[in-house]
């Protein structure tokens, strides 16, 4: 009895403190969020919880470009990490053979450089008199006038390269487990290369593209970091909104609010993309 | 013509193009994309050679120079910036580990009423993005009228990285056989002796890439840094705060030796992860 209890309770005495630790330093938190957002009140004053749904419609009206903007961003990064980790996934699970781990590591390698200096070297790569726009000037293949730094262009390659490790690993890991017989099959029932992808490879690998897409979409939907430091004042994220209300402009309710509907737009984006794909084990692969 | 006959010209002009794709086209593909994740990390350690006569880096290579190397910690509150990210990096490994490996054992072991609602409040903690995470622990901060410090980062670090050790050690734990524990209690180990000499080796190697993991997780966090640190800096935040004003070389150097360290640990883990394996 007293040893039956006993292994009844373990799980609880095992999860507990970390359980605990989520729910006080995660869950509640998020709820503060939405309880700060319906607040009024200046910093020097203090603020008090109102029911004030005003700031919500304030930020709608305000902020919305860059709301829309960051989703826009988000999405192109996305696309275009995927675009350039799929092949690349592909090729390292079936025809990688004893250097898998290799050439995994060596896409892998940004992770052991600092997330901020590596938005900082695009910023040296990308810079008017940089070594790639400077040498292009340089041979006159390019007019003097060309700029790349604080443009859309700019922000969209550093968040698509700080996207590109995130997506690799789990196209990797979905790709990796697929059997290749099953691949020699539809070759052996004469599908054509293309349909056998289309119709083996791909289907299989939609658990791996969903979870690079969460991975990825998620991050840079709210990231600041590339927009702050490669953009200009016309690159704007609702990140860096998020930030300046928070950390410079002390008006909580404010960037609560924004936040909140940062969650909200992002939460919508993956249910839609769940209900047109299928979101089968997800956390599997994430 | 037969069907026969239709088919073998249609396989045959098959094969090469499944061959050929993959045996040219998509290597010099995979390589054109890690050119394109490298490059950045050789403009860092490229730049930390650079000669800057004002202390501030330009975008224009001026000639080498190891003078950075020599002067790496000459810059007091980048340096403290840095002494703080490697403090905090280790507390919060070690916290998490503590919180995240009894667990990651819990979720892999056994079935508890909650199970479902754990395993996705980790799962969102991975996936939030970190502007929500940052914002909502300073709004948590904010009205509990607590001071943004190092002990607020170290809060909100160990607050992710129980949620990558929970998942990583979990991975580990799931693929042991309960067998094994059961055998060693029938050899009369109590259930603590059972735990020390025979599930913990077996779970070593998911302990040791949680840690690394969430080392590495704190070292690099910024957006959910900036959010709590108030005005403590962290080795990111400082770099970050020095964009606008220019950056010393030696944030090159710093970033450079960091990446050397973290390459290094992960080569000398897969190896010798490998001999264990093997031997």
């Amino acid at each position: 009895m007293a040893t039956g209890l006993r292994s009844r309770l373990t799980p609880y005495l095992l999860g507990m403190p970390g359980g605990v630790y989520l729910a006080v330093f995660f869950v509640v938190p998020l709820f503060a969020v939405l309880s700060v957002s319906l607040q009024t009140g200046n910093p020097d004053a203090g603020f008090v919880l109102t029911w004030h749904w005003g700031e919500y419609v304030t930020a709608i009206q305000r902020y919305h470009t860059q709301f829309v903007r960051s989703f826009e961003y988000a999405g192109i990064s996305t696309g275009l990490s995927l675009v350039f980790a799929y092949p690349m996934a592909y090729w390292i699970a079936f025809h990688g053979g004893r250097h898998k781990s290799t050439y995994l590591l060596l896409v892998l390698l940004p992770f052991f450089v600092s997330f901020v200096i590596r938005t900082l070297a695009w910023q040296f790569i990308l810079s008017d008199q940089g070594f790639v726009l400077g040498t292009l000037k340089g041979w006159h293949l390019l007019p003097q006038s060309t700029h790349v730094l604080s443009t859309p262009t700019a922000v969209l390659a550093g968040l698509t390269y700080s996207a590109l490790p995130f997506m690799v690993l789990p196209l990797y890991v979905a790709l990796e487990r697929i059997d290749p017989r099953l691949v020699r099959a539809a070759g052996d029932l004469y599908a054509r290369p293309a349909s056998s992808f289309l119709r083996v490879i791909l289907p299989l690998s939609a658990p791996g593209v969903f979870a690079g897409f969460l991975l990825v979409f998620v991050t840079n939907v709210g990231d600041y970091v590339n927009a702050s430091i490669l953009g200009g004042p016309g690159t704007t994220m609702v990140g860096n909104v998020i930030q300046t209300a928070y950390l410079q402009n002390f008006d909580y309710p404010m960037a609560s609010a924004l936040s909140s509907l940062l969650i909200a737009g992002t939460l919508l984006v993956i249910f839609l993309y769940a209900r047109a794909f299928g979101a089968a084990r997800i956390q599997e692969y994430a | 013509m037969t069907s026969a006959a239709e088919a073998a010209p249609r396989e045959l002009a098959a094969r090469p193009a499944r061959v050929r794709p993959a045996r040219f086209l998509l290597p010099l593909y995979t390589w054109l994309v890690i050119a394109y994740t490298i490059v950045p990390i050789g403009v860092m350690v490229a730049y930390g050679f650079n000669r800057a006569p004002s202390g501030r880096l330009t975008f224009r290579w001026i000639g080498f120079t190891t003078e950075w190397y020599r002067h790496v910690f000459d810059i007091a509150d980048l340096t403290s910036a840095l002494v703080n990210s490697l403090e905090l990096a280790t507390a919060s490994t070690l916290i998490s580990l503590v919180l995240g490996v009894p667990l990651a054992l819990a979720l892999a072991r056994h079935r508890f009423r909650g199970t479902a609602v754990v395993d996705s409040t980790i799962f969102v903690d991975i996936a939030a993005p970190s502007v929500v995470v940052g914002a909502s622990l300073l709004s948590f901060f904010i009205t509990l009228n607590v001071a943004r410090g190092l002990g607020t980062i170290l809060v909100a670090h160990v607050a992710f990285n129980v949620a990558y050790v929970a998942v990583v050690v979990r991975a580990r734990a799931v693929g042991l056989d309960p067998a094994i524990e059961k055998a060693a209690a029938d050899l009369g180990a109590g259930p603590f002796t059972a735990f020390r000499t025979v599930t913990l080796p077996l779970l070593a190697p998911g302990i040791v890439a949680a840690a690394l993991l969430a080392f590495a997780m704190s070292i690099d966090d910024f957006i959910i840094t900036q959010f709590v640190a108030g005005q403590t800096l962290t080795f990111p935040l400082w770099v970050y705060g020095a964009v606008k004003v220019g950056i010393p070389p030696q944030v090159f150097v710093m970033g450079t030796l960091i990446f050397a360290a973290g390459v290094l640990v992960a080569v000398a883990n897969t190896v010798l992860q490998r001999r264990t394996e093997l031997g």
